[in-house]
This record gives structure tokens, C-alpha cells and sequence, in this order.
């Protein structure tokens, strides 16, 4: 359904229409890429700046990217399906990822994660209903003489006891606050 | 006939010895912080920003700050190392801001190290000199041994441990080239001279001249420089590090990743140069294959051999390709490589590019390790600059290009074919091999595929020669090997030793032994496709084929230490779950194979498991073995199996007796509170997340168990060892 698509008469309408779904330099990015011999080995790079920059790929950014790279939608869903690692659905301020790798697990990683859960009410893949923090699991982030380790958002953390979870929750939360203060007084800057 | 290679070899070290010497380091105090994942989360960009602002306050132009990679020392970072021209570098462990101040105040501008904190400390004597002894097998000799000879007639002669240090070494790898002779190598700090000693009046000498009046023995002097020189000059006197041997981790620790000067200055590029001048790509061929160099990606096939059929080929379009993508969850020695070494990584690619005609290459690097593609693609960027990527390679003629790929979180993309699909922006499914990539592989091309760590060591195989690499390693497989020790051992981190050290010397002797005083049970190698070397058979030799004997697989090389605290069926579970998880799902076997199998091992440690388990469990390991499509498939029973054969009796302790010997099975343990010893505390009560314990204040408390999820917060928090897991 894809290559046929810039051929139909309202194709530079559609194609405004997707464009504006994405921000300037995925475009720019897709664009120079279409130059290029096999593009479409470029689709997995691509997600990654989208998922970069809105923290998940949604259900327009698939169909903007089937449509501008001209690769069909069925396979742009099925690679983003795929990977672990892509995620379809919107995730809070603070991503935390909790380590299962084999280092984390026979440290006690599990317990790391039940308290984790406890503090926040939440399992994982799931968003705390205040937006700030979502869970989820991975396997090894290659700290593993640190374990048991989590990660929020680019930051790890480790060795971590159950009991220093509250503590630190706290002082990521202490920095959404300040953000949204900062946010909400920008002449104070 | 003029020789482009050297000539612009030659302009590329001068450039890099210009920008050293106009840093001026001789006579400047460094100090030394660690940047890379572990460092990072450990807290070391505070540190040096702390430093800086010490350095400021102080006003002092001679003092600065050196940025490096992992040291592999993961669980004592951050580690700050404070370096005096003409002295010992002196190492912290653990320091934080507080210390900062103290190292800055106390030792830097008072000249009085904090002795208290230095790294794996063993004395509060700062010695003047340090001399290591080899005690590698190449080393010994029949005959009284030199170091004891040493230490002898230090005390005879009433020299004491602040004039000179005498430490044990494994091998330096001088072996290989000095070769021949029967005699012992000894490196001498702060003064980096390596010593061959074949006779006590050779020792008398160096005891005499060298250690006693400072002056170098020249007649002593070995021909050439040990690989890792600068490493063990920083390092030689740590334990941890002695007793390992690192070529691919030589510059990890040494050197600042983002550096092109420093990675020149310290022989980078130098095999590069030699690879292009000689114009003949079947040298570098032969001399990894004469290296017995074997993949380290796991599958261990000669590198040399796999070259050697990817340049074969008719077509001429070919491809190479660096597997980053370090799937095994617990291992973590390809991202140090990358993120502490990258322009090692990116020369042994460009090296291996032009021993098989490729035109560009490709790093596939796991999105997980963000500073790892961050430092990559700032080394294939200075190497653009510097005319060492693109077009005409040093001036050779030959065009070669690398860029970055990233996976995204699939296990299975580490397989050959998986990852080609991936790179080519598909699902990361594998193929029926035949075809080997090495005939057709990404886009049908020609493609030679390695693993990071068989990148790092193309570079020390050149520059050394083949043969002192295979003289390194074993019979059969030559040179080091890289472990990610992680677990239950006092000492995680990275570890590199030769091809046939005992596990034994890796996890006692480097890894000082199992954590918190338990027993050693087992160690698990090669993570989701390997399997379980129980404690007994610690003494063996790591290497291909005796692990495989053995029912486990050498690897990518994560090593995992595990004490009595842990059940071998519930590792075996853990793993199962993760090939079940990552199981692409094309073939039926894997797919249901291994929910299959997990469904077993679940019931077991639910205390459910039926007789004919331990059979069924047989079967379809078998069948998954040998009727999957890849090595996922094929590969993942073998934990179990592994388990199985060396752990029985823990299997039918949970199937008959429904008992877990390592208490660790929550559905077939519980807690209690033993009432002579609970003074009343209150605080597991406290602690009970269903708050199903009861009791008043100073009296003994009780736990309801129908209401307990055993948690086992309890019993962590009791002080009084009140409450029993049975
Ligand atoms: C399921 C699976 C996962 C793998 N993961 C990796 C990996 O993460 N890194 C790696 O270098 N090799 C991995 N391999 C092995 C590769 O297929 C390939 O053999 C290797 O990269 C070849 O490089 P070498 O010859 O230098 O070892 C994996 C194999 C299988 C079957
Ligand atoms: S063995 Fe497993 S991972 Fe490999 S192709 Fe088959 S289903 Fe996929
Ligand atoms: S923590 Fe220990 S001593 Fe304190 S009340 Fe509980 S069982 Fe008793
Ligand atoms: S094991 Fe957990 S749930 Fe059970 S009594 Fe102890 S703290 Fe409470
Ligand atoms: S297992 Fe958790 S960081 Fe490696
Ligand atoms: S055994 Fe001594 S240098 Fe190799």
C-alpha cells in the first residue's frame, strides 16, 4: 500500500499531514535517507530517534513513518513489535527499568523490584497514576559488579537494598517538583 | 620507492607525541578518574567535578585531571588513582566527596597519603619502588625461586617495605618474546623497566644498583616492553590486577576513550600501518591464524579460518561486521571494551576489513549501552578526520568505511543471520545456515562477523606476532580470555587471564573467593546457552573444549559465582525463562519446547514436580537440542541439563521430599519466630508488608501464616536472628 501512495492525487496533502507528525530532524533524517540504496534498512534507526524524542511510538508516528519512508505499515508494526525494546504506549516523566539480568536476579533483585512495586502501586508496564514514573524490566544493563542495579531514566543505580528504594524515589520526585516549578516560573531563570 | 603507509604513520605519532608533550605530563601531579557506566553510577562525574574545583581553588597549574575508561574493578568504584611524577601511583577505592577533600588537602598539596583508603590496601607503607615478579608457568625454573630468594636477602640486609615492595605477577606475555632462555621477568615501578633474570648474581645486581642506589641495570633490560606496560604501571601492585594477563584490556583504564592522541601514543594504529605497508592481507590472515586466535563471541571458531573463506569469495562486494550486541544477561566485558577502548575496537575492525576486501563495515551495538555507541561514534569520527577511515587509508590506497547500527532489546539478534536481518531493518529472525554469512550474509555479500573482544586482540596479535599469542593460551586455543565476574564473589568486575588458568585462580585467587563468608556451590558459564561447573571441578581449565566436557560452554565470557544461598533449579528456571522470553518463535521446538520446560521447572519449585519430571525434562531438552534452527533453540536446555547432571540430588529433594535445600523456593519454605530469642523489638512487625506479624512490645512476637507472603522481610531486618527460614 505504500509506493502506490505517492502517486495519488492528494498524496502532497496526506504527506503535509504525516510530516507534521514528526519533528524537524527525524524528517531530515528520513529524507536524506530516501537518497540512499537500501533505506529501508534504516527503519530500525529511525524508530529509535522517535522513541528518542516522544518516549514511545504511538500509533501515528508508525503509519508517518510506513508512509514518508514508503515501507509498508504491516512492516514497520511488525519490527516495532518485535523489539523489546520499542514501546507503544506513553510512559511517565521517570522510566525506571529494573535489572533481571542473572547478576541482578541472585543478588536479590527480585526483592529490589517488589518494593519497588509497593512504593508505587504499580507492576510492571505499568504508569503511576501521578505520570512520574513508569516500570518496567530488562535483562542486564552491563552493570552487573554493581547488582542488583536499576535504572532511571539514563542514570544507574547500585547496589541497592530494598530499603534505600524510598529514598531515592524521593529524590527523583523532589526533582519533578523542582522541573515543574521552573516550568511554571520561567522568569525566575 | 617511496612508502606512503610509514610516512603518514610517522606524521600521525607526531602529532599525537606533540599534543602529549605540549600537556606536559612529566611534571605535572595526575589525577585519575574512571568514566564509563559502572564509574558513572558509581558517582564518579562528581568526583572529578569535585577535583576541578579543587584544583581552582587552589590555584595550582601543575596539577590535572586525566579522564579514562573501566578498570574492570567494578565493585570498589569510584576509583580515583593520584599520580606523582618519579613515584608509585597511589589508588583510592570508593571515594566520595568528602574524601576528594581529603586527597586534595592531605595528600596532593601535603605530600601524606590517606592511607586508609587505597585501594584493596594491604599495608600503610607507601613504598619508594616495587618490583613484580612473573610467576607465570613460562617463569618458573627448577631451582630455589627468585622472589623468595629476594625477599631473603632483603632481610638480610635490613631493606625495609617503605624503600622497596616485592610483589607476585601472572605473566606478562615477555615470554613469547624473549622466549628461549630459562629465566624470570621482573618489572621494576615506577621506573617501567622490565628485567630477564637467569642467575642469583643477576639478582644480587638488581638488588644492589637498581633498588638500593636507583640506577638501572642495563645489561638486565629485556628487549622489549611488556603489551600491558602502562597498565601494570598503574595497576601492578593491586592483586586483582596482577594475577590477570590483559592484552585485549591493555589500554582499559589507561587510556582516555576519546582521545585519538593517546591511543597513538600508546602503539595505536602502529598494526594498522604495518597491515597496509605490507600490501598483503594473507599475512594478517596467517598470523591469526598461527595465533590460535577463536572467536570469543562464544562459538569459538578460528578467526583466522573465518577470514580467510570471506576473502575466498567471488564476489567482491563483502562486508564486517563487530557483534555488540552482548546478550547474555550477566556479562558485561564487551561494553568496557567499547566504552574504554573504542579506537582498539575500531582499528582490529578496520584491520579485519582489509584482510577480507570489505568496503564498509558496521558496529551492531545494543541500544542498552548508551556511552558504548557514544564513544564509538566519536572514535570513527576522529578517525574520519584523521585519514584513517574513508577514503585511501593512510595514505594505502584502501577505502573502508564504519558505521553504527543499534539492536533493541532481542536476544536472539547476537546470532549471525538474526543480526544481518536486523541491520538490514527487519525482525531479527535467524536463517537456516548453510549459507554461512561468510558466503552470503547481508545483502547476500560476503560477511565476516566477530565478536568485540576478537576485534581487541587483532591489533596485540600484529604488533607481537602470532606465535607469541598462541604461546599465551593453550594447545589449542591461544592467547586471553575476558570474564565478567559477577555473582556472589567479594571482587565483581572484569577479568582477563590466559586460555587454561584454573577457574579456581579466577574466582579465589582474583575474585577473593566467595561473598560473606559462604560456600562456593557452582559457576555458570556462558549465561543462557551454557551451563553449571560445580565447586569440585573448580581446578579445571578454562578453555573450549574442557567446559563443553564438562556440560557447559566457554561463552561470551560472563562468569557467575554461586554459593550454597542459591538453588540450582531455580537458576535453571531463570534461565529457561529468558530463552522462553526470547525465543523468536519461528521454530516449533524452541518456541514450545521451552515453555514446556519451564512449565516443569516451575511446578518443581512450586513443590508440584511429579516422578517422571526429571524425565520429561530429558526428553524435551533433547528434542529442542536437536531439532531447533539456531543456537538459541539449540542451545537453551543446556542449563537445565547442566543442573541436572551435576545437581540431581537438589532436584529430587524438591520433587520427592518437596524440600528446598538452599531455601530459596518461597512455595516450599516459611518463617518463624523462635520465641527464646525475640526480645520483642517490634521492628519486623514493622517491616511486614501485610502486616501479619503480632505481638506486644518486649514480648515474643508471632507470624500468621496463613497471612504471610513470605517476603522475607523479617528475617532480613531482624538483628537478633530471631526468626528462622525452614
Ligand atoms: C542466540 C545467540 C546469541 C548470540 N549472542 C551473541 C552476542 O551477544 N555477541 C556475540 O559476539 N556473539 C553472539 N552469538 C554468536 C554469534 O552468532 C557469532 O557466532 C559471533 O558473533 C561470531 O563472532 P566470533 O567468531 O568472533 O566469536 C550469539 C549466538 C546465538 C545463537
Ligand atoms: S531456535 Fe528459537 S530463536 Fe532460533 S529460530 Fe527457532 S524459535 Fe527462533
Ligand atoms: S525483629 Fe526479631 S527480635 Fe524484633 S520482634 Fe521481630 S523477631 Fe523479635
Ligand atoms: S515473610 Fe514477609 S509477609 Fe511473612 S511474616 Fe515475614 S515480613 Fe511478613
Ligand atoms: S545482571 Fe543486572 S546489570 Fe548485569
Ligand atoms: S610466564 Fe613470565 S612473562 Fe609469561
Amino acid at each position: 500500500m505504500s509506493a502506490c501512495c505517492s502517486s495519488t492525487d492528494n498524496w502532497p496533502e496526506l504527506e503535509r499531514g504525516y510530516r507534521a507528525m514528526l519533528p524537524e530532524d527525524i524528517l531530515a533524517f528520513i529524507d536524506e535517507n530516501r537518497q540512499m540504496d537500501r533505506s529501508e534498512s534504516m527503519l530500525i534507526a529511525t524508530l529509535h530517534m522517535i522513541q528518542g524524542h516522544y518516549g514511545h511510538l504511538g500509533p501515528g508516528h508508525l503509519e508517518a513513518v510506513a508512509q514518508l519512508m514508503q515501507v509498508p505499515l504491516a512492516k514497520v508494526t511488525g519490527v516495532a513489535t518485535f523489539y523489546h525494546y520499542f514501546r507503544l504506549q506513553p510512559r511517565g516523566k521517570y522510566l525506571i527499568n529494573v535489572c533481571l539480568g542473572t547478576a541482578c536476579y541472585v543478588k536479590g533483585a527480585e526483592k529490589v523490584a517488589q518494593k519497588l512495586m509497593d512504593e508505587l502501586g504499580i507492576r510492571y508496564g505499568e504508569t503511576s497514576k501521578d505520570g512520574i514514573f513508569s516500570l518496567e524490566s530488562t535483562r542486564c544493563v552491563g552493570t552487573c559488579g554493581l547488582a542488583p542495579v536499576i535504572m532511571i531514566g539514563d542514570e544507574v543505580h547500585g547496589p541497592l537494598t530494598p530499603g534505600q528504594v524510598p529514598t531515592l524515589l524521593d529524590s527523583y520526585l523532589a526533582r519533578a517538583a523542582e522541573d515543574l516549578a521552573a516550568a511554571s516560573a520561567p522568569e525566575a531563570r | 620507492m617511496s612508502r606512503p603507509v610509514p610516512d603518514f604513520y610517522q606524521s600521525l605519532t607526531d602529532l599525537a607525541g606533540k599534543a602529549i608533550k605540549d600537556r606536559d605530563l612529566g611534571n605535572k601531579i595526575t589525577i585519575q578518574v574512571g568514566s564509563a557506566t559502572c564509574e558513572h553510577a558509581a558517582g564518579s562525574q562528581v568526583i572529578a567535578e569535585e577535583f576541578l574545583r579543587q584544583i581552582r581553588a587552589s590555584g595550582r597549574k601543575d596539577i590535572v585531571i586525566h579522564r579514562t575508561g573501566c578498570t574492570g574493578r567494578c565493585s570498589r568504584e569510584p576509583i580515583v588513582s593520584v599520580q606523582v611524577p618519579g613515584r608509585l601511583p597511589v589508588k583510592y577505592e570508593r571515594v566520595n566527596r568528602d574524601l576528594v577533600f581529603r586527597i586534595f588537602s592531605e595528600h596532593i598539596q601535603g605530600d601524606a597519603p590517606v592511607t586508609k583508603h587505597i585501594l584493596d590496601r594491604t599495608s600503610d607503607v607507601i613504598s619508594e619502588r616495587e618490583l613484580m615478579f612473573c610467576e607465570g608457568s613460562r617463569c618458573r625454573r627448577p631451582g630455589p625461586d627468585f622472589r623468595a630468594r629476594f625477599i631473603a636477602m632483603l632481610k638480610e640486609r635490613a631493606v625495609g617495605p617503605e624503600k622497596v615492595r616485592v610483589v607476585a605477577s601472572s605473566c606478562f606475555g615477555s615470554c613469547g618474546v624473549s622466549g628461549g632462555k630459562a629465566s624470570t621477568f621482573i618489572l621494576a615501578r615506577p621506573e617501567k623497566i622490565l628485567y630477564q633474570i637467569s642467575s642469583e648474581e643477576d639478582l644480587t645486581e638488581l638488588l644492589e644498583s637498581h633498588v638500593l642506589l636507583g640506577l638501572p641495570v642495563e645489561r638486565l633490560k629485556a628487549k622489549e616492553e611488556p603489551i600491558a606496560l602502562e597498565f601494570l604501571e598503574r595497576y601492578g601492585d593491586v592483586a586483582f590486577f596482577n594475577h590477570q594477563s590483559r592484552i585485549a584490556l591493555r589500554n582499559a583504564g589507561v587510556v582516555d576513550p576519546e582521545s585519538l592522541e593517546e591511543y597513538v601514543a600508546l602503539d595505536g594504529f602502529k598494526a594498522l600501518s604495518e597491515a597496509l605497508d605490507r600490501r598483503d592481507p594473507d599475512w594478517i590472515i596467517s598470523e591469526l591464524t598461527k595465533a590460535r586466535l577463536r572467536g570469543r563471541g562464544g562459538g569459538g571458531f578460528s578467526t583466522g579460518t573465518k577470514w580467510g573463506l570471506a576473502r575466498k569469495q567471488a564476489d567482491t562486494t563483502r562486508f564486517i561486521i563487530c557483534n555488540g550486541d552482548e546478550g547474555d544477561p550477566g556479562a558485561f566485558m564487551d561494553r568496557s571494551m567499547l566504552e574504554s577502548d573504542p579506537f582498539n575496537i575500531v582499528e582490529g575492525m578496520i584491520i579485519g576489513g582489509y584482510a577480507i576486501g570489505a568496503q564498509r563495515g558496521f558496529f551492531y551495538i545494543r541500544a542498552e549501552y548508551p556511552l558504548a555507541i557514544k564513544r564509538i561514534q566519536l572514535a570513527i569520527d576522529h578517525c574520519r578526520a584523521h585519514g584513517l577511515l574513508g577514503k585511501d587509508i593512510m595514505g594505502s590506497g584502501f577505502d573502508f568505511d564504519l558505521e553504527i547500527r543499534l539492536g533493541a532489546g532481542a536476544f536472539v539478534c547476537g546470532e549471525e543471520t538474526a543480526l544481518i536481518r536486523s541491520i538490514e531493518g527487519e525482525r531479527g529472525q535467524p536463517k537456516v545456515r548453510p549459507p554461512y554469512p561468510t558466503d552470503r550474509g547481508l545483502w547476500g555479500h560476503p560477511t565476516c562477523i566477530n565478536n568485540v573482544e576478537t576485534f581487541a586482540n587483532v591489533s596485540a596479535i600484529l604488533r607481537y606476532s602470532g606465535d607469541w599469542y598462541a604461546r599465551i593460551g593453550t594447545e589449542r586455543s591461544g592467547g586471553t580470555k575476558v570474564f565478567a565476574l559477577a555473582g556472589k564473589v567479594v571482587h565483581t568486575g572484569l577479568v582477563e587471564v590466559p586460555l587454561g588458568t584454573t577457574l579456581s585462580k579466577v574466582v579465589n585467587d582474583i575474585g577473593g573467593g566467595v561473598s560473606g563468608g559462604k560456600q562456593l556451590k557452582a559457576i555458570q558459564t556462558g549465561g543462557p546457552a551454557g551451563g553449571f561447573i560445580p565447586a569440585s571441578m573448580q581446578d579445571m581449565e578454562v578453555d573450549f573444549e574442557p567446559l563443553q566436557k564438562a556440560g557447559s560452554i566457554m561463552g561470551s565470557g560472563g562468569m557467575i559465582v554461586l554459593s550454597e544461598d542459591d538453588c540450582m533449579v531455580d537458576i535453571a528456571k531463570f534461565y529457561m525463562a529468558f530463552s522462553q522470553e526470547e525465543s523468536c518463535g519461528k521454530c516449533t521446538p524452541c518456541r514450545e519446547g521451552t515453555t514446556r520446560i519451564l512449565e516443569i521447572l516451575e511446578r518443581i519449585t512450586l513443590g508440584k514436580g511429579q516422578p517422571e519430571d526429571l524425565d520429561k525434562l530429558h526428553r524435551l531438552s533433547r528434542l529442542c537440542q536437536r531439532t531447533s534452527l539456531c543456537g538459541l533453540g539449540r542451545a537453551a536446555p543446556n542449563p537445565v541439563l547442566s543442573s541436572i547432571k551435576h545437581f540431581r540430588d537438589e532436584y529430587l529433594a524438591h520433587i520427592h521430599d518437596k524440600h528446598c535445600p538452599a531455601k530459596k523456593c518461597v512455595a516450599l519454605i516459611h518463617y518463624e519466630i523462635i520465641a527464646e530469642k525475640c526480645i520483642g523489638c517490634t521492628v519486623c512487625a514493622r517491616n511486614c508488608p501485610v502486616e501479619c506479624i503480632s505481638g506486644a512490645r518486649k514480648e515474643a512476637h508471632v507470624i500468621d501464616q496463613q497471612a504471610c507472603i513470605k517476603c522475607g522481610n523479617c528475617f532480613d531486618v531482624c538483628k537478633f536472628a530471631a526468626i528462622d527460614r525452614v
